[in-house]
C-alpha cells in the first residue's frame, strides 16, 4: 500500500510553523520506503485551512511539519492523518530520516 | 578602527571579569536570545526555555527561526529585510510553543558589536503578552455591564443605577430607541435580579394580531375559541417565578392594556375561557421605542397601566448622545468579528476612523454592529481602511436619516418605521445577510459564474461560498 507525506516547507527546510508555510512537499512512497513520486506544490498564501484542505484532498496519511496549533492538529488527527510535529532540518533529509523508520517527534536533523 | 562606538568599547572597562553574566541572563525576567551574525542561537535563557519549549542545549546552532518559531520571523523578519541591522527593532508578533499553544510576544531584536565595532550578531529580548492580553481584556471588561458595552457618563450612570433596579421586584420601563439594546438590558436586569435562576420570557407586544396576542399572553383552555383544541399555558404562566418582557409595550392593543393592568393589580392571570385564576410569581419589564407620555396624552396608551409600569424607568440614551462610547464599541465589535471570523485584523486605518466617529448612527448600536460586521467580513488586510465600509457611510446623508419620525395619529398597532424608506435600492438599512448577498452575487458576475473566482475575491473557502449560496438561495435564481 502507497503511503501519501506532506511536508510543509520554508526553503528547503521543513517550515518553522505549518500555518505560515507556502510551500509543500508532497510524496508518495510505496511500501518499501521508495519514493513513487515527489512534488513540490506552491500555495497562493499562508493558511492553515488551506494546508489541511490540501492534506484531505490529497488523502495525505502522514504530515511531517514544524510548529502546528493545538486546535489544527487534533483536526488532522480527528481526520486520521498522521502528524509528526516539532521536526527541525531539511525536508529531503527529514523524509529519508521518516523512511528508514527513525523520525520522531521533536526530531532535530542536522545536514 | 576610528569610529565613536568603537573609541568608547576601548575606553570602557569591563564590569567586572569576575561576573557569571550567564548566570545574570537566566535569572532575567525576560527572554533573552543571543545569536551570531548568521542569526544562529549561541545561547537562550530560561525564560526563552519556557516560552518556546525549547532546551537551550538543543536550541544551540539553531537559525533563529527555529527557535521562536514566531510570525516576525517568516513573515518580516527584520534582519533579512534590512540586510543588517543598524538599530533595535521592537515589535509584536506570536510564536508556536512545543506544546503547540500560539503565545502572543514581543520581540525587541538588537545589533551586537564586538569590542572593535565590528557587527558581532543580534540579541533578542522576547516577552510573554499572554498576561498583559488577559489584562486588556478585563480592562475592556470595566466598561461593560453584562453584555452591555459603554464607558460614556449616561451609560456609567445607567451601570450604577442598573444593579439597585435588578434588586428591586417593581416593574421596570426600559425606554430608548431602536437598535440602543433594550433588550440586552432587559436580559441583564433580569441575570442581575433574584429571578435569575428563574425563566426570562419574552414577547413581542407588536408582533401578533390582538386575540393571538391575548391567547399567548394569558393562555387559552380548551374549547374557549374555534380552534382551541387543548390548553394551552400563556406566557405570564410560563414565566412564573421569573421575569416577563414585554417588548413593544407601545404597541399593546387597548383591550390587552386592560387586561395587563389587572395583573398588575391583582398578580392573578385568567387564560381565556377559564374562570379560575393562577396567581404568577412574575415580574414585568416592559420596552418601547415610542414616546409613552406622548400616547399618553393622545390616548392611545392607558395613563394608569403607564404609571404602574413606570415605577423604575431606566432610559438608553442614543449612541450620539454617548461620548466615546463609538471608539470603545468599535474597538469592542471588531475584536468580537475578528475572533468570531477568525481574520487578523488588528484595528482601523486613521481615516476610517475618522469616518466612523463622524457618522450619525442613527440605528444606534445595532448599526453600527453592522457595520463592523461588515467591515471585519469585507477587510482581507491587517487594518480596516475606508474601502472596507459601506459606501452609504461616507456620504453626507447623516442630517436627514437622524430626523425624528412622528407617531402616526391613527396608528396605534402598526408600528412605526424607524427610518424613512430608501428611495434607491441602497444598501443603508440593509441587514448584514442583505449585504452579503449583494457581495456574492457581485463577485459571481465578476467571476463569470466561476465558483472558485467568486471564492477567492471574497477571501472564503469553497465550500464557505457554497453553503453561503445555499443559505441565500442563489441558485434558485
Amino acid at each position: 500500500m502507497t503511503q501519501r507525506i506532506i511536508i510543509p516547507l520554508h526553503e528547503e527546510e521543513v517550515a518553522p510553523r505549518f500555518d505560515l508555510s507556502t510551500e509543500v512537499l508532497t510524496v508518495e512512497c510505496g511500501d518499501d520506503g521508495q519514493i513513487l513520486k515527489e512534488k513540490i506544490l506552491i500555495l497562493p498564501g499562508p493558511s492553515a485551512e488551506r494546508l489541511c484542505h490540501l492534506a484531505l484532498t490529497e488523502k495525505a496519511h502522514l504530515i511531517i511539519c514544524g510548529g502546528i496549533d493545538q486546535e489544527v492538529f487534533d483536526y488532522l488527527i480527528w481526520k486520521r492523518v498522521q502528524v509528526i510535529d516539532d521536526v527541525i532540518g531539511p525536508g529531503a533529509l527529514v523524509l529519508q530520516r521518516y523512511l528508514k523508520g527513525h523520525l520522531k517527534a521533536g526530531d532535530i536533523v542536522r545536514p | 578602527m576610528t569610529s565613536k562606538s568603537s573609541k568608547t568599547s576601548k575606553e570602557q572597562k569591563p564590569i567586572h571579569p569576575e561576573i557569571d553574566f550567564y548566570r545574570l541572563l537566566n535569572d532575567l525576567p525576560l527572554g533573552v536570545l543571543i545569536l551570531d551574525r548568521q542569526r544562529r542561537a549561541l545561547y537562550c535563557n530560561q525564560v526563552v526555555e519556557a516560552i518556546t519549549g525549547l532546551p537551550a542545549a538543543a536550541a544551540q546552532g539553531l537559525a533563529c527561526r527555529h527557535v521562536m518559531r514566531s510570525r516576525l520571523c517568516l513573515t518580516q523578519c527584520p534582519v533579512s529585510q534590512a540586510g543588517a541591522l543598524r538599530e533595535t527593532v521592537c515589535c509584536e508578533t506570536d510564536l508556536i510553543s512545543r506544546d503547540r499553544q500560539r503565545i502572543p510576544v514581543r520581540v525587541t531584536l538588537a545589533p551586537t558589536y564586538d569590542r572593535y565595532g565590528k557587527p558581532a550578531g543580534y540579541v533578542e529580548t522576547v516577552e510573554d503578552l499572554r498576561l498583559l492580553r488577559e489584562h486588556d481584556e478585563k480592562v475592556g471588561q470595566a466598561f461593560s455591564f453584562g453584555h452591555i458595552v459603554g464607558q460614556s457618563a449616561p451609560m456609567e450612570k445607567m451601570f450604577r443605577i442598573v444593579p439597585v433596579i435588578a434588586q428591586s421586584d417593581a416593574s421596570v420601563l426600559i425606554t430608548g430607541e431602536t437598535g440602543t439594546g433594550k433588550d440586552m438590558l432587559a436580559e441583564t436586569v433580569h441575570q442581575q435580579s433574584e429571578r435569575a435562576k428563574g425563566p426570562f420570557i419574552k414577547i413581542n407586544c407588536g408582533a401578533l394580531p390582538e386575540t393571538l396576542l391575548e391567547s399567548e399572553l394569558f393562555g387559552h383552555t380548551k374549547g374557549a375559541f374555534t380552534g382551541a383544541v387543548e390548553n394551552k399555558k400563556g406566557r405570564f404562566h410560563l414565566a412564573h417565578n421569573g421575569t416577563l418582557y414585554l417588548t413593544e409595550i407601545g404597541d399593546l392593543p387597548l383591550p390587552l392594556q386592560v387586561k395587563l393592568l389587572t395583573f398588575l393589580d391583582d398578580k392573578v392571570v385568567y387564560p381565556l375561557g377559564d374562570t379560575k385564576g393562577f396567581a404568577a410569581d412574575v415580574r414585568i419589564i416592559a420596552a418601547t421605542h415610542r414616546n409613552l407620555e406622548q400616547m399618553v396624552r393622545e390616548g392611545r396608551f392607558r395613563q394608569d397601566l403607564f404609571f404602574r409600569l413606570n415605577v423604575l424607568r431606566l432610559h438608553i440614551p442614543p449612541l450620539r448622545e454617548r461620548e466615546g462610547d463609538v471608539h470603545l464599541l468599535l474597538d469592542h465589535f471588531l475584536r468580537y468579528f475578528a475572533q468570531k471570523l477568525n481574520r487578523d485584523i488588528s484595528g482601523y486605518t486613521a481615516k476610517a476612523m475618522k469616518a466612523l466617529l463622524a457618522y450619525s448612527y442613527p440605528g444606534n448600536v445595532r448599526e453600527l454592529r453592522n457595520l463592523a460586521e461588515y467591515a471585519v467580513n469585507v477587510c482581507q488586510e491587517d487594518k480596516i481602511a475606508l474601502k472596507h465600509l459601506p459606501a452609504y457611510l461616507l456620504e453626507s446623508r447623516a442630517p436627514e436619516m437622524i430626523e425624528v419620525v412622528p407617531e402616526p395619529p391613527h396608528a396605534v398597532s402598526a408600528p412605526t418605521p424607524a427610518l424613512p424608506p430608501p428611495t434607491e435600492p441602497k444598501m443603508e438599512g440593509a441587514s448584514w445577510a442583505a449585504v452579503e448577498r449583494q457581495l456574492i452575487m457581485d463577485a459571481l458576475i465578476k467571476s463569470r459564474g466561476n465558483r472558485l473566482q467568486a471564492a477567492e475575491r471574497l477571501g472564503w473557502s469553497r465550500s464557505t461560498l457554497w453553503r453561503k449560496i445555499r443559505h441565500h438561495g442563489i441558485d434558485a435564481i
